[in-house]
């Protein structure tokens, strides 16, 4: 355990990333709905306006898209800003500032600015959160050249990686699941930022591989956990980055174990796990192909109603069943991982959120 | 006499450059969609002489006049408009994305509308950098009826930012008037005032109706009291896009073109130079751009393209 660590949450990690980087750097301002009212988005942003007051912490007008565009224009005259979302679904209204502007303006004018703006985004699962507060287009967004996109899976890599994000000189989207605000890990204050771009494997093993990213890497873990009373070993990875994507990690993972199991909980068409099959499989011959994978969520939107979510989120159960089948066994879901209630985390209820 | 001068040069050299681009364009070596400021010179003019070096702008689909107004570099904006490595923006950007970050001219976007808030934000830097810079933002009439138009103007009244709203209102968004885009009794000030961002509207083919508005409007925006939006009437000569004249289609009344047709702003603005070396100095100041344009031209024409490794090295810092 690392000298100062503490057992803190995600969302702490969170306030902590940014208060520190705040105090490292008079440049960074923080602004989006919320970051000052009674709630300070889920906690995340409690105590900042107290210390570094309303010029650099401030409430906006509800207006996504000029706000990301505002980012910008104060990004490349070197205010490096951070704007929050309490759910990616809102920064849906913003596409065309994230994309044409904030991803384009280093290079359609020849690399004379720098872009530093966070984009921190939240999404929602279960509890009704339903079509419009539970949707997480991370593969879209991995699919714009000169965005980067950060899912982080736990409270340390959070704060790492946030800290990253924020010194970085590119557009950074970095997506938070809802779930996983109160999950919590040992942090140290005062700790270095983290590297984007790099996946870290979580748990090792020689069976199979499981890549997962943000929540999934949750769920995936808990299936790890059954699997192993099995005689399975899974090498699970948090890919913690999706842009720029580290197959390298992934490659390496899979020439050991020869098999792949790739997790996204939002829907499979046009699925980044996909992306992540394809290249993996790219790099072996023909005759020496692993078996490969992917378990994503329904093409359907997340209905409100917990009745109709009871088979509706990919979870531990699904990616234990999944696995299996790509090592040609078959064993039912064990106890342990039939939840219930499925609409609120395993580490306890509690709503709304 | 000075303002004549200055405003009339600035002018000259804009139509000449532009006049340029249209005359060798169907040569096919400027491959890239053009949209020309011939006819609509005055207000670039105007802030040319009002605009200081720290201020920032930001401009549209329609930004040469406004990137040399600006103070941004000719060759490299010929040489953009190539597509050559040697460019503004190392030939990835064409004559749609102009940027001169060494003068404070910081882009400008195909997408319309899209550059407003850009230029908002930059206005909040300027702010925190309490050194009375401003940040002028260019938006043509059709701008003004995208959502993030009225985001951006009121953030920038609600924070009371240094930013000028610079209008230039041609009339159309491409083939469309205003008619059929707007209510006839809402205009763009009106709107603007009653967001609280103080308004004015003013001939933009007067160039020097153009610099006084700009220079009212502009001392009281350096002095901290909110963003201002100034809307210049003017009138584009040639076609939406592309170096032609496209009056043979009809979209624009006989009655406008030849009101419009009589009011060219650099024949305006020569009407009153009646100096007794006014002419000689005309012809002084024409020859002296036509050179520069020519060694502008001359070595956009010899500059090598970008190679698609050097593109891919431009979109991460």
């Amino acid at each position: 355990m690392p000298e100062n660590a503490r057992e803190i949450t995600f969302a702490d990690a969170v306030q902590e990333a940014t208060a520190e980087a705040m105090r490292d750097d008079e440049s960074v301002i923080l602004y989006g709905l919320g970051v000052n009212d009674p709630g300070r988005v889920f906690g995340t942003t409690a105590g900042l306006v107290e210390e570094f007051g309303p010029e650099r912490v401030f409430e906006t007008p509800t207006a996504e898209n000029a706000m990301t565009g505002i980012a910008v224009g104060a990004a490349i005259a070197g205010v490096k800003t951070i704007v929050t979302h309490q759910r990616f679904d809102f920064f849906l209204l913003a596409m065309d500032q994230l994309v044409n502007s904030a991803a384009k303006w280093r290079y359609m004018f020849g690399g004379q600015f720098e872009v530093p703006v966070v984009f921190r985004l939240i999404t929602g699962r279960g509890w009704g959160q339903g079509p419009t507060h539970s949707q997480s287009y991370h593969s879209w967004l991995a699919h714009v050249p000169g965005l980067k996109v950060v899912m982080p899976s736990n409270a340390l890599d959070a704060k790492a990686l946030l800290k990253a994000s924020i010194e970085d000189p590119n557009p950074v989207v970095f997506i938070e699941n809802r779930w996983l605000h109160q999950t919590t890990s040992l942090v140290t204050k005062g700790s270095e930022p983290g590297e984007l771009g790099k996946s870290r494997v979580v748990a090792g093993g020689d069976s199979i591989t499981i890549v997962a990213m943000g929540y999934g890497v949750v769920e995936a873990l808990r299936a790890c956990n059954e699997l192993k009373k099995l005689n399975i070993h899974c090498e699970v990875i948090d890919l913690r980055t999706l842009s720029p994507l580290d197959i390298q990690t992934i490659a390496e993972s899979v020439t050991k174990t020869r098999r792949l199991l790739v997790v996204d909980l939002a829907p499979e068409t046009g699925s980044i796990a996909h992306t992540i099959k394809t290249r993996v499989e790219s790099g072996f011959r023909p005759m020496e192909l692993p078996y490969t994978g992917v378990l994503c969520g329904l093409d359907i939107p997340e209905p409100t109603s917990h009745g109709a979510t009871m088979n509706f989120h990919v979870d531990a159960g699904a990616i234990f069943l999944k696995a299996q089948t790509i090592l040609g066994s078959v064993s039912s879901i064990p106890n342990q991982l039939n939840s219930f209630p499925n609409d609120v985390p395993p580490q306890g209820a509690f709503g709304p959120f | 006499m000075t303002d004549h001068r200055a405003l009339y040069g600035a002018m000259l050299r804009i139509r000449m450059v532009e006049e340029e681009i249209a005359s060798r364009y169907a040569e096919q070596e400027m491959r890239c969609p053009v949209h020309l400021s011939i006819g609509q010179e005055g207000p670039s003019a105007a802030f040319s002489l009002v605009a200081e070096v720290k201020d920032f702008a930001i401009s549209t689909h329609r930004a040469h006049a406004h990137y040399l107004a600006k103070g941004g570099n000719l060759g490299a904006m010929i040489a953009e408009i190539y597509g050559k490595v040697t460019g503004c923006s190392k030939g990835v950007g064409g004559s749609m994305h102009l940027a001169d970050k060494s003068v404070g001219f910081m882009g400008s976007s195909a997408i319309v509308g899209n550059s407003i808030p850009v230029g908002v934000g930059l206005g909040l830097a300027a702010k925190r950098q309490k050194n009375q810079a401003i940040s002028w933002i260019f938006l043509g009439d059709g701008a003004t009826e995208e959502g993030v138009y009225y985001e951006s103007v009121n953030f920038a009244v609600l924070k009371q930012l240094p930013v000028v709203f610079v209008c230039e209102n041609n009339g159309f968004s491409v083939y469309s008037d205003e008619s059929v885009r707007r209510p006839k009794q809402q205009t763009i000030p009106d709107v603007a005032e009653s967001l609280g961002c103080v308004s004015i509207s003013v001939d933009g083919n007067d160039a020097q109706a153009a610099l006084e508005a700009l220079k009212s409007v502009s001392a009281r925006v350096r002095d901290g009291q909110g963003p201002a939006l100034i809307e210049l009437h003017t009138f584009r000569q040639r076609e939406h896009c592309g170096p032609n004249f496209d009056d043979d289609l009809g979209y624009r009344s006989e009655e406008y073109l030849d009101k419009w047709k009589l009011r060219d702003p650099l024949d305006l603005l020569r009407s009153k130079m009646t100096g007794a070396d006014d002419a000689k100095w005309i012809e002084e100041t024409q020859s002296k751009i036509a050179t520069e344009i020519d060694v502008a031209f001359s070595e956009a024409k010899e500059a090598r393209f970008p190679t698609l490794q050097e593109c891919k090295e431009l979109v991460y810092a």
